[in-house]
Parts: structure tokens; sequence; C-alpha cells
């Protein structure tokens, strides 16, 4: 396999995978698990007829996505016990919320750190509350911990000891430094209660933060898994009246029209997503580039494209903040190694 | 990518290197096991250069794969196939759902598997190697996988990566140079060589047994043993299981019966000699 496009079509189109052959079945499965999709890959195939080896593996698959929801929810459950005396609603953001809203995109999916949102003015509280309850910083030097204060949507990483879990607490959806600005008190003004002093992004916001961490906040690494979250909400919430309506008027408001835009035509080219044209615009030349970085992975699970992918590197930190900043943080960085 | 394809017991390994040697000697350490079930390799073990000049430049090998660990330490290019069997051993660590994995060597007779956990230098896969030319069938040197549902031992026989004074000893006793692996200088482990096992061990992977006696052994010390209780026994063997946490309750259940059912004991032993027949003198009393 030249790159990862079979298991793209492998989740949008289960049949395709009638016709592969042994190697292929090898290479499919190596990279799933690069990609981190193998979990949902194997509930996407889990009506086909498979050859019985294949039929084993992904049933691993599917035991260990279980054992990772059942993680997820109960880091989200210490998170909740931490905040609540405070009376603090956290905003449970990407896989953490998609496991305790049992959406469609929570299906085999990983879920890694809980990434929680909470509003800005209670940050101080709420980091007090986690570090109370067990919670260490995972890096610690002065110049990251200044860093993070200063300029980044979220606060250095806790981690908790015991468990391994790692907690991002976010006030925003972008870096400070990044030239877009979401609007974070709208994020948490229009965010939904889903359980007793627990919150997700409304759909539209869902959506928008999906772009923001697509293609405002890294290199692309992951981004297949990314898009295909971005498919799985596009199916749910497209069917709800005035979906579209408001998701171009929140990703106006977060000043995020060409991100969200983008990631509907990827969406679209990848896994067929209904997508609405208005919003996502007609194709660039570009958008090939994205798309090469994003299947940028031999049958072995190797990551490949060197150029594409430094180029995607460069970029995450261009928009990332200013260039002297970025040139003074790259100095910084290079040194401490 | 130099590409090799094999099965060992219930999984069917894809492994690639960059460079020919290590997968060569791959292939002749495994000459006569089987190809993967209906040739369809479902875990990829692989080694590669950290950076990109590492293939050439002052040659380094990384472990890779399927599931990797991070921060990996990379190997020189002369041990690559130690890196590959690592390579191997940590796709089962971190992939495996359906067997539980308990850290342990183990050996086969009239049925009745006799497994040896033990940390590294416990002396476990010199004891198993031993017993495995002595009228006993080897099992497996590193990981025992338990059936959830029977509790019955699956053999996963691996080449016995044999270290410092055991290569020796082993290769005193077994005739044929076939059988082993080169000899591998200052690698992390110490002085390093593979033994496959005799033919009956590969002949007979997919013929599990039932665990009936559990010893812990320990190296180099005047020979003693004790028992050991079921609640340390539990202890200890979740201890060395990379996956008992994710199984959940079956693992769980799993391991309680095991507890409760299988006699085990520790024992320390000087020399080989002294271990095997303490070793013998334990089954003996235990009915293998």
């Amino acid at each position: 396999m030249k790159d990862a496009r079979p298991l793209a079509t492998a989740l949008a189109d289960p049949v395709s995978v009638l016709g592969l052959g042994a190697d292929a079945w090898t290479s499919l499965l190596s990279i799933a698990r690069a990609e981190r999709l193998d979990g949902s890959l194997a509930y996407r195939l889990a009506d086909m007829p498979l050859p019985g080896p294949v039929a084993r593996a992904l049933e691993d698959a599917r035991a260990e996505a279980e054992f990772g929801r059942t993680q997820a929810l109960w880091e989200v459950e210490m998170a909740r016990r931490a905040l609540a005396p405070l009376g603090i609603a956290p905003i449970l953001l990407k896989g953490s919320a998609f496991a305790f809203a049992g959406l469609p995109a929570a299906v085999g999916r990983v879920v890694g750190d809980l990434d929680i949102l909470v509003p800005r003015d209670r940050i101080d509280e709420a980091e007090a509350a986690l570090l109370g309850a067990g919670f260490v910083w995972a890096k610690d030097d002065p110049y990251t911990q200044g860093y993070y204060r200063r300029w980044m949507h979220e606060l250095p990483p806790l981690i908790h000891p015991d468990r391994g879990g790692m907690i991002d607490l976010h006030h925003t959806i972008l870096p400070l430094t990044a030239r877009p600005t979401p609007d974070a008190g709208a994020l948490v003004a229009d965010s939904i209660e889903i359980a007793a002093g627990l919150r997700i992004l409304c759909p539209a916001d869902m959506i928008v933060h999906a772009a923001c961490h697509l293609f405002a906040d890294g290199d692309l690494s992951g981004g297949l898994r990314n898009l295909w979250d971005i498919d799985r909400l596009l199916r749910l919430f497209a069917s709800a009246p005035d979906f579209w309506k408001k998701l171009d008027a929140r990703a106006r408001l977060h000043d995020m029209r060409g991100p969200v835009a983008l990631a509907l035509r990827l969406a679209d080219r990848l896994f067929a997503t209904p997508v609405e044209p208005r919003i996502a615009g007609h194709d660039r030349m570009r958008d090939a580039l994205f798309i090469r970085r994003i299947l940028a992975r031999d049958g072995w699970g190797r990551p490949i494209r060197p150029l594409n992918r430094l180029g995607f590197y460069v970029r995450s930190h261009w928009m990332r903040m200013p260039p002297l900043m970025l040139a003074r943080h790259l100095w910084i960085k290079a040194r401490s190694k | 990518m130099h590409a090799f394809h094999v099965r060992i017991g219930p999984v069917s390994y894809r492994i690639g290197s960059p460079w020919s040697a290590p997968v060569a000697a791959l292939r002749r350490l495994y000459a006569g096991y089987p190809l993967p079930e209906e040739g369809m390799a479902t875990v990829t073990a692989r080694i590669g250069p950290p950076r990109p000049w590492r293939r050439w430049l002052h040659p380094q090998v990384a472990i890779e794969g399927d599931h990797v660990l991070p921060d990996t330490v990379p190997m020189a290019l002369r041990h690559g196939l130690l890196a590959i069997e690592m390579a191997m051993n940590m796709q089962v660590a971190l992939g495996e759902r359906r067997f539980l994995l308990v850290h342990a060597a183990a050996v086969e007779r009239g049925g009745k598997a006799l497994i040896l956990p033990g940390d590294s230098g416990s002396g476990k896969s010199t004891l198993a190697a031993l017993l495995g030319e002595a009228g006993w069938r080897l099992m497996a040197d590193e990981f025992v996988l338990i059936d959830l549902a029977t509790g019955l031992a699956f053999p996963f026989p691996r080449a016995i990566s044999l270290k410092n004074s055991a290569i020796a000893e082993m290769e005193a006793r077994i005739a044929d140079p076939a059988r082993f692996g080169p000899r591998l200088s200052g690698t992390p482990k110490g002085e390093l060589r593979h033994l496959r096992p005799r033919e009956d061990a590969v002949a007979r992977m997919d013929e599990p047994a039932e665990p009936a006696l559990i010893l812990f052994p320990s190296y180099g010390y005047e020979p003693a043993s004790d028992g050991v209780s079921k609640s340390e026994l539990f202890a200890r063997i979740t201890e060395g299981s990379t996956n008992y946490i994710p199984l959940g309750q079956p693992a769980f259940d799993r391991l309680v019966t095991i507890a409760e059912t299988v006699p085990a004991a520790r024992f320390a032993y000087p020399d080989s000699a002294s271990g095997v027949a303490i070793v013998e003198q334990f089954c003996a009393e235990a009915g293998i």
C-alpha cells in the first residue's frame, strides 16, 4: 500500500474490504494501529464476513477500545468530583465528551488525555482543586510553566501519578498567540449540561473545535482520526434543522470560517461526508497537500513524505505564534535538549 | 523492507527490517516454524533507524511495530537480532487481549504445565531450556498465555534467550549448532545467544496444557525452598502481567482460580544441576 488511503476507504465503505488479500489485510491492520483507528475500524467492520485471523485481531482492538472507554469515563468522574465542590461544571472536550455523551464518534475511538474547558476566571481555582485531588504537573520547568500560562489556551498538562491519566485544563480552544481568536465566553455560555456537573460543547462548537484541533493547533498528526471524528459528528448533527446555519454562524463568531470549510472539504474527500457546499466552499489547490499529509503512512505503518510532514510542522508553529516569538521559543527549546 | 512471516503459537507475525542481516539471522533461528494462519500476519514487529541517517552512518536500530513504547533506547546494528526479538515481545506485551499474559517460562509433561515466573536473572530461561532438553516440552521462555475461558496454558515457543554462563552450558549439551543464533556480545543484557527449542516444541505449538505447578526460581543461592501463599501468588502474577488490568474481571476471576487451585513454591539454587534436581523433586510431589 502506498499510503493510508485504504484505511480511509475501509472506514467510509466497509464493503471495500471484501476483496483484500492477505498482505493487504496485514498492511491495513498496521496502518490502522499506527493511526490509532484500529478500534474504530473494528467496529465499522463488525458485521462484515472477515478472515479468521483478522476477525480475531479486530476483536482484540474492540476489547482494547472498551477498556479505554471505561478508563476515560473514570477520569471524567475523577475530574467531576474534584471540581464539583467549587460549583465548576467542566466542559468535556473531544474524546471524553464523545464517550460521555455516547456519540457515534466515540465508537471504538481511543481517548487520550482528558481535555476540559472551564471559564477563564475560574481556572486558578480549578487548577488548585485538581492539584489538591492528587494531580501533579507533567512538565514543571519554569520556561514551560511560564510559556503555557502566558500564551497557551490551556495550563501545563497535569498527570495523576497513580492512575497515569493526563488532564489538560483549557480556558479557550486556540493558543492566545494564534491569529484567530475564538470566543471562549460563547463556548461556555452555549455549552450543554449532559449530566449533573458536567457539560459538553454545543454541536456547532464541537465541529469548530475539531477544526481548530486539526488545522490551527498542530502539525496534522492524528489528522485522519480527527477527520473521522468530524465525519461521525456531521452525519449525526446534519439531520438537525438549521444545523448548517448554526455552524456557519459559529464558525464566523469564532473567527474560524476557513479552517471549518477546509475540514468539511477534506472529510467529504476522504469519507464522502455529507457537507453543506455553501460552507465547505470550492476545492482549493492546497487541499491536495493536506490530503497527502493526512494519508502519509506506508503499509508498514511508518511515516512517509518527510518534506510534506516538515512543511506542516513548520506551518503549525508559524500559525501558533508571531515570528520573533517563534524564533525565541525554538531557541530555548533547542538549548534545553 | 526485508520481511519475514512466521507463526509462533497463536501469534502470526510480519517482521520487517531495512537491513537484510537481522532478518536473515531471524530466518535461520526460526527455521521449521510454520507460516501465518491463512497466510495472514496480524501483528507487525519491525526495527528501523531512529533517524534516517542512522541507517548507514553508525547504524542504530530502534524497536518499532504496531504498538510502541515511547523512549525505547536504540541499539547498535550488530544487536539487530536482539532488537527484533524485543520488538516481537513488545507487540505481544502491549497488544494481546485474548490470553492473559504471565511473565514466565513454562514446560510441559504429560499434559501438565510447570510455570516458572521470575525476573530477569532468576534463571527461569536457563531452567526451561535445560528441562526442554531433558524429557519436557518447552512451551515458553518469556510469556505464558493463559486462556481466560478454560484456564489452559497455551504455548508461545519463541527462541530462548540464553544469557552469560547459560550459553556455554547449553552449547555443551546441544550438538546441533544450527539451533543457535549468533553470539551477541556487549548487549544491554550482557552476553546473549538465542536457542531454537526442540522440534517437538515447534510441532506441538498449538497444544495447550493444564497449569499444574508454579515455581519461582532464584539463581545463585544455596538450595532452599519455601511455600508461596495464595495471596502472594496472585499478587506476583498480576505484577508480572502486562495485560491483567485491561482484561478486567475475567482476568481477575481466572487468576483467583489459579491462585486457589495451582500449588506454588519458591526455591533457590546454586547451579543448573541442583536447580533441575529441585524442580524434579517438586514435580514428583505434585504428581507431574
